[in-house]
């Protein structure tokens, strides 16, 4: 497996605080990546660093570099809608537009110029068909997709993503809004996706991580305390602090 | 990519002008008040323009002094303000707290609809009912007078005053309230002891927005007070501020024409200034 | 039991309430009902659909409706681009919060400024330093000024109501900023735009005294091009000349029965369409 991300002394402040600390971490590609930690501790922070959606934040300050496939994503010479299109995201709550569900996959194409109406028909039924909820949905492309439930919701949020064809799924604790039966279904659709693509997620849940990933970094107050293969992390943690958060005596 | 990046900055820019804009209306009127004001005033002299108290600027002799009108815009603000505000803060008390719903929403639409009418109907209903009214019980040869003017705006601020105390009240955390009643104050008590002052900077605001709107008010009040530029007396026929502007730019040139000007950016002065006073109030309120 | 002094302060208050409440009530049927009465038997289809003539003797008031209808839509065609555009940058792009404090309180001051005030600088700007002449386009453009805050204020804040998480979501996707405020922004802020149309028609068909110099007193009859670049009468303007000019009280007043039934329709549709929008949100 070829890395497809690494972020080298990597630094970000919101305004005077001092948010991620030095981290340094390379992802492998084709593979389920976790990040876990108790909340606060710069896991959703440096998940928004890999695809630049800090940017929107204005009193955000970067130092180091994340590249992807070898490029600086930070550098000037980057177009970051084009980033985005390599790097997907998932957000934490369900977030789909206030459109049909159709118009809700096929934005992301059409935003990348793609008009053909053939074409669009076939990126919305194979986005849905790769996001496993095409059979709930075919027969009601054209309603508002605000209609579906939480599960659903987000389910086409990822089909979302999928329809333009990234390279990297950011997952930002994509369960954590919704329930038990939603939650094992997305979980099975992340491991199924991992064929094609490369998936970085976010959880506060360490069955999950357990469940899905193939590695696992733990960070505690902006700095990357350990990372490794998942399973190795679980039961043998090198780091007193990841043992101590991993078997529950805080966080 | 390099054209998408253009795209968005020219896209930017033309946004950011959009968002200007009001500066420069602001901007723009402040400038051509100041510019076509000041000739007037150095001509005639400050003193002289703001103190003098004769307005003859159609006579042989110009004379352009506009005390009576400042002290007519002043003294009629003030009437309206002593009128119209405990009509309005005592209605807007009963609305937001004692009313049931129903009366509630009626009296808001109705409240509205005040506030919604022209101002040139109230000058005509004030010209045909007020002025008459006015003279008869008076006895006084000419209804047309400060007092009308002063009825008038009393009620056209009412809406303002009504709406924006109405606001200010309903913001008032119900715990105070509950805390007063629990300690054995009536009702009534504690919607005057205890929420009134914690609204009292949203009241101010009201109050000073009441006074924006009189004394920059031009249409309704040419229509009744007689417009005749003389010192005010509460039965005579007086001219205002706005009313100076608007009574003789149709046909004024020269001097005469410079001058209104001049009354316009003494206007536009007291506005400023009330402007500044309701934006700290607002201020006030909002922490 | 409460004591007397307390029993006699509530008592004062409580008719204080009553009386201003009352006082306000009885103003709002006395004018509604008086202008109705004086107003409603002078209309007539004839006064509606003709021009005065001095031949005939006879008033009609078609040319003033025109002209009201032009002023309110040349005024909504310039203010609402305008209005939402200042909104978007405002909500949308500015990050300058001095910048955004500054416009706000520019909008703010234009709010207060008086309507006689906007007359004059309208008149010194767009009839004399642009030579638009005395014209309904010159009233109009002056009536755009007063009314940008109006839009400006309705739209940013239905614009605060679209959700953080759509701009999210489509800039996730890689849209550029000018595609997500198009397609997931604005979409969002029409409730607001309505708002502000109504508000505006509102202040615009009441609006006398910025008109006077601008828009100046004439009532001829024209279509909506001739009728842009030529003088005329809006509906109050007219009311005022007929009223305090000509002493013809009884056009005068039906013009004021249009005028109040003008307002009441505004008032509804600004309640319904709250309303509506209201609904809508809590879906």
């Amino acid at each position: 497996m070829s890395d497809i991300m690494t972020a080298k002394n990597l630094n970000l402040w919101y305004g005077e605080t001092h948010a991620l600390k030095n981290v340094n971490i390379t992802i492998p590609e084709k593979s389920i990546t976790a990040f876990i930690g108790p909340s606060g501790c710069g896991k959703s922070t440096f998940l928004k660093t890999l695809n630049r959606m800090n940017d929107l934040i204005p009193s955000v300050k970067i130092t180091g570099e994340v590249c992807y496939n070898g490029q600086n994503i930070y550098d000037n010479s980057v177009d970051v809608n084009e980033l985005r299109r390599e790097i997907g995201m998932v957000f934490q709550k369900p977030n789909p537009f206030p459109m049909s569900i159709y118009d809700n996959i096929a934005y992301g194409p059409r935003t990348h110029g793609i008009k053909s109406k053939v074409k669009l028909d076939e990126i919305v039924e194979q986005s849905l068909r790769d996001a496993a909820i095409w059979d709930e949905v075919k027969d009601r492309l054209k309603k508002n997709a605000l209609g579906m439930s939480g599960g659903q919701q987000q389910r086409l949020c990822i089909a979302r993503a999928l329809a333009v064809k990234p390279k990297i799924l950011l997952m930002d604790e994509p369960t954590s809004a919704l329930d038990p039966i939603s939650t094992s279904r997305i979980e099975e659709l992340a491991i199924e996706l991992k064929k094609c693509y490369t998936i970085v997620i976010v959880t506060h849940n360490m069955q999950q991580a357990v469940r899905i990933s193939d590695n696992t970094a733990f960070f505690l107050l902006g700095e990357l305390i350990e990372y490794g293969e998942t399973e190795k992390l679980f039961s043998q943690p090198t780091d007193k602090r990841t043992e101590d958060y991993i078997t529950g005596r805080f966080g | 990519m390099k054209k998408n990046k253009m795209i968005e900055r020219t896209i930017h820019g033309i946004f950011l002008i959009l968002g200007l804009l009001t500066v420069g209306c602001v901007l723009l009127i402040t400038v051509y008040l100041v510019i076509s004001g000041i000739p007037a005033i150095t001509e005639i002299r400050l003193f002289d323009f703001l103190f003098g108290t004769k307005w003859a600027s159609t006579a042989a002799q110009p004379s352009y002094g506009i005390l009576p009108f400042i002290l007519t815009s002043v003294y009629g603000t003030a009437g309206a303000i002593l009128i119209g505000v405990p009509i309005g803060f005592f209605a807007a008390v009963y609305l937001s707290k004692l009313a049931n719903p129903k009366v509630k929403t009626i009296m808001e639409e109705a409240v509205s609809l005040l506030a919604g009418i022209p101002s040139v109907v109230y000058g005509l209903v004030g010209m045909l009912v007020l002025v008459p009214a006015v003279r008869e019980i008076f006895d006084i040869p000419d209804g047309a007078s400060l007092f009308s003017a002063i009825i008038v705006l009393a009620i056209m601020i009412l809406p303002s005053i009504i709406k924006v105390s109405m606001t200010a009240l309903e913001a008032v955390p119900k715990e105070y309230e509950d805390a007063s009643l629990a300690l054995g104050a009536t009702p009534v008590e504690t919607y005057f002891k205890v929420s009134v002052p914690a609204a009292k900077s949203g009241i101010a605001a009201a109050v000073v927005l009441g006074v924006g709107r009189a004394i920059g008010e031009a249409m309704a009040v040419m229509m009744v007070s007689g417009n005749v530029p003389n010192m005010p007396s509460l039965f005579q026929s007086v001219r205002f501020l706005t009313t100076a502007v608007a009574s003789e730019m149709s046909y004024s040139s020269g001097l005469q024409q410079q001058a209104l000007f001049s009354i316009a950016l003494v206007l536009f002065l007291f506005i400023m200034l009330i402007n500044a006073t309701l934006n700290f109030f607002l201020k006030k309120e909002k922490d | 039991m409460l004591s007397k002094k307390r029993k006699a302060y509530m008592v004062g208050m409580k008719a204080a309430m009553y009386l201003s409440t009352g006082l306000t009530a009885a103003l709002v049927i006395f004018l509604v009902a008086y202008v109705f009465i004086k107003g409603i038997p002078h209309i007539s289809w004839e006064l509606l659909s003709t021009k005065p003539s001095y031949i005939s003797g006879r008033i009609g008031i078609l040319p003033d409706i025109l002209n009201t209808l032009y002023i309110v839509l040349a005024t909504l065609i310039f203010v609402i681009p305008l209005g939402v555009g200042a909104a978007i940058y405002l909500t949308e792009y500015a990050k300058n919060k001095k910048l955004v404090g500054m416009i706000e309180y520019a909008a703010e001051t234009l709010s207060g400024i008086p309507s006689i005030i906007y007359g004059l600088v309208g008149m010194l700007f767009f009839c004399q330093f642009l030579g638009f002449k005395t014209s309904l386009l010159a009233g109009s453009l002056t009536l755009v000024i007063m009314n940008l805050p109006t839009v400006m204020r309705t739209t940013q804040e239905s614009l605060k109501t679209v959700p953080q998480s759509y701009r999210d979501g489509a800039f996730g996707l890689g849209a550029g900023k000018w595609r997500v405020i198009r397609t997931v922004v604005l979409p969002g802020c029409v409730d607001g735009v309505i708002t502000g149309c109504i508000l505006s028609i509102g202040r615009i068909l009441g609006e006398s005294a910025a008109l006077l110099f601008t828009a100046g007193f004439a009532h001829a009859l024209n279509g909506i091009f001739e009728g842009l670049t030529s003088p005329g009468a809006s509906l109050t303007v007219a009311l005022y000349v007929y009223a305090k000019e000509q002493g013809e009280f009884g056009v005068a007043f039906a013009i004021a029965a249009i005028l109040m039934i003008l307002t009441l329709l505004i008032n509804l549709s600004a309640t319904l369409v709250s309303k509506h929008f209201a609904k809508k949100r809590e879906l």
